[in-house]
């Protein structure tokens, strides 16, 4: 079936299909379509779940985490300020090894106010444990929800993990989106079956006190199951091009890489901008190819270095880590340290929701392969701020 | 019910690191003695989490979640909705939290979760302070009280948390000490069997942070009730009933003891005496208790009506 629908919409559609059996959130622009949508399907029976409308995201994650300790598959969703009030949960989410599987829809943090895209609300999440999947359009959106479910609960994994996608670009844009009957989905993705839960016939602590000569021991279990989804993710999507037909592509979605002698590095919908951009400048003669990372935790590292050995990267970010830069070009830089032959340029832009268009990545490109771009740059950054 | 007719079931087992005369410890093992061993404690950072003990080692025999500070309430919901979704919503779910993660930290939490219709027990222990990180003051803190963060005496009133739990319109709300171990067991059995949310407080003596000997937990308990400083009460939806000797004192069979029989034994309190008696903070306590059985009693006249 294709249905023509907004990035939100189809979101809660997959976790609808995902058939979590508790859901808990707070709405946020422009994340609200997701709740309003989710409690609909519930409120129609669409979906057979316990509905929990909390007070705050703080307690939505508090929610979601108390549901799945206690057994069963769960959903939420969030944005911005909601996944920053959410911040000391996800920590205690991870460091629980609790499967859950959250949409964020990227916006920017105030002040001032804005609810227009920016990847930093999510960049700033990257060291609490969560895998991290940026997504470039809604069909993508669908796909990643399904599979997210798969990696988090499978065995080596036991991680929660967060599907990201930009405020209004796609969470308020219709695009079609193929979307497979519920039996293929069901058998794709089986009823939840956990490790373990809080159970009255078996009862342990979870979550003591864990004194210094143990504490690390955790830590170190949950980096190697970072380590295993580097290995699970590809996987997982190749299973799923194979049942489902469509595909993003493993850890990085390559587009013309082979050949190339720049690379554009972007994640998001900056990077399906990127695809059109790389079209152009391949038709204006220019040996350019696009490394759209599709997951930022795990970082794909050993990726990274194969791509850029003898090539220049062109990192375009839309967020930024204040103090330091755009957080893919920075780690891409720590990544590609003594790769013979790679040389990284990056770019902020789009903060805030600025437009990037497909122009401006190529003008960018164009920048560098002229050798007139600077290291770093702010993209179209106006002087007099704006006004 | 007597002392010795409690079951004998030890769900708080030996062995247990809190500090000696601990009495959220007495009054833990008396409610699991109510609730049994199909129960699930929610515990947020409070004492209880190091009274439970270092991992692996566990010292409630119920399965127990740790979260975070001021989570226990959302975190219960969802433990609630999921054993719904199992089929066991006869379990228990008990979120078992300190002053700090009930008054303050986890007051947004808990109205949300009440608020809600969640069908749990969330029981405050209150020693009255943040005895966790030391002996810090909280909402739940009384008047005049040392703490390391009211070096002179709070200035305040603690805040009536009861009375706020009983403005959410919940089908139980009732206050316990553990002094009186027969009207706490009842009062958690009865919660038990109600649907819905349920909030209990229990006083909590801390010899640590209140300043006395540890073998005295009890009797400054009941201090605490024969003084008036803390009232036994229950709220059935509307229906008010005070308990034991807080019902004497409400309907005034027996006189309060002078406060100062309850203060004089806690350290905390002995800047009001030493070097001199401070006349005006010891005038200000006896005018707040006055008032608050006041308002007691208005309140239980309304509900006898």
């Amino acid at each position: 079936m294709i249905l023509i629908d907004t990035g939100d919409r189809i979101a809660a559609k997959a976790a609808q299909m995902a058939r979590p059996e508790v859901l808990a959130a707070y709405p946020i622009t422009p994340q609200t379509v997701i709740v309003e949508k989710t409690a609909d399907y519930v409120a129609s029976g669409e979906l057979d779940a316990e509905y929990i409308c909390v007070e705050s995201e703080h307690s939505a994650m508090s929610a979601v985490i108390g549901a799945q300790a206690a057994g069963v598959r769960t959903f939420t969703a969030t944005s911005s300020h909601g996944l920053a009030l959410m911040h000391e949960m996800l920590h205690w989410a991870a460091l629980a090894r609790l499967p859950i599987v959250m949409a964020n829809v990227n916006r920017a943090l105030a002040p001032g106010w804005s609810i227009w895209a920016d990847e930093t609300d999510s960049v700033a999440q990257r060291d609490t444990g969560w895998i991290q999947f940026y997504c470039s359009s809604n069909q993508e959106i669908f796909d990643t929800i399904i599979q997210a479910y798969k990696l988090a609960e499978s065995r080596e994994v036991q991680l929660p993990v967060m599907v990201n996608f930009d405020a209004f670009v796609l969470s308020h844009t219709s695009m079609p989106v193929e979307i497979p009957e519920q039996r293929d989905i069901d058998e794709f993705l089986p009823k939840f079956k956990p490790f373990w839960k809080l159970d009255t016939a078996n009862p342990f602590a979870h979550g003591s006190i864990l004194p210094p000569d143990k504490y690390m021991e955790f830590r170190y279990i949950v980096q190697r199951a970072h380590e295993a989804a580097k290995e699970l993710i590809p996987a997982i999507a190749e299973e799923w091009k194979d049942r489902f037909g469509t595909y993003h592509g493993g850890l990085i979605e390559e587009v013309g890489c082979d050949d190339a002698e720049f690379i554009i590095v972007a994640v998001g919908a900056l990077g399906a901008e990127a695809r059109v951009s790389v079209r152009n400048l391949r038709d204006q003669g220019y040996r350019v190819g696009l490394a759209r990372m599709r997951v930022f935790r795990p970082f794909p590292e050993e990726e990274l270095r194969r791509i850029g050995e003898n090539r220049t990267l062109i990192v375009v970010d839309r967020n930024i880590s204040t103090g330091s830069g755009g957080a893919v070009f920075t780690e891409a830089r720590a990544a590609l340290h003594g790769v013979p032959g790679s040389r990284l340029y990056g770019f902020v832009a789009g903060l805030g929701g600025k437009d990037v268009t497909y122009q401006d990545l190529e003008d960018m490109a164009k920048k560098v392969i002229r050798q007139e771009a600077s290291e770093v740059e702010w993209w179209e950054w106006n002087e007099t701020g704006g006004v | 019910m007597a002392i010795k007719d409690l079951p004998r079931e030890e769900l708080v087992l030996p062995g247990t690191p809190a500090c000696h005369g601990c009495p959220a410890m007495i009054a833990l093992r008396t409610a699991l003695k109510a609730l049994g061993s199909d129960t699930i404690i929610v515990l947020p950072a409070c004492c209880a989490g190091v009274c439970l003990g270092v991992y692996p080692a566990a010292s409630f025999n119920v399965p127990v979640l740790n979260i975070a500070f001021e989570a226990s309430a959302a975190a219960a919901s969802g433990v609630v909705a999921a054993l719904k979704r199992q089929g066991k919503g006869d379990t228990n779910v008990v979120v078992w939290a300190g002053d700090g993660g009930t008054y303050d930290i986890g007051l947004q939490a808990l109205s949300g979760a009440v608020e809600r219709g969640t069908d749990f027990l969330y029981i405050c222990y209150n020693n009255e302070m943040y005895s966790n990180t030391g002996i810090q003051r909280s909402g739940a803190t009384p008047y005049g009280a040392w703490t390391t963060t009211t070096w002179e005496g709070k200035a305040e009133h603690r805040k009536d948390f009861p009375g706020i739990m009983k403005a959410h319109d919940i089908p139980y709300v009732a206050t316990a000490c553990p002094s009186y171990p027969e009207d706490l067991f009842r009062k958690v059995q009865k919660a038990k069997a109600i649907a819905g949310p349920k909030y209990i407080e229990i006083l909590a003596p801390c010899p640590t942070g209140w300043r006395f000997p540890v073998d005295r937990t009890m009797e400054v308990g009941r201090l605490a009730v024969q003084t008036g400083s803390w009232a036994l009460y229950e709220y059935e939806g509307d229906e008010l009933s005070f308990n034991g000797r807080s019902k004497q004192l409400l309907e005034r069979k027996v006189e309060p003891k002078p406060v100062e029989e309850y203060l004089e034994v806690q350290g905390r309190f002995g800047h009001l005496f030493k070097p001199k008696r401070d006349e005006e903070r010891l005038a200000e306590i006896r005018r707040h208790l006055e008032r608050s059985w006041d308002r007691f009693r208005k309140q239980a006249e309304c509900s006898a009506a």
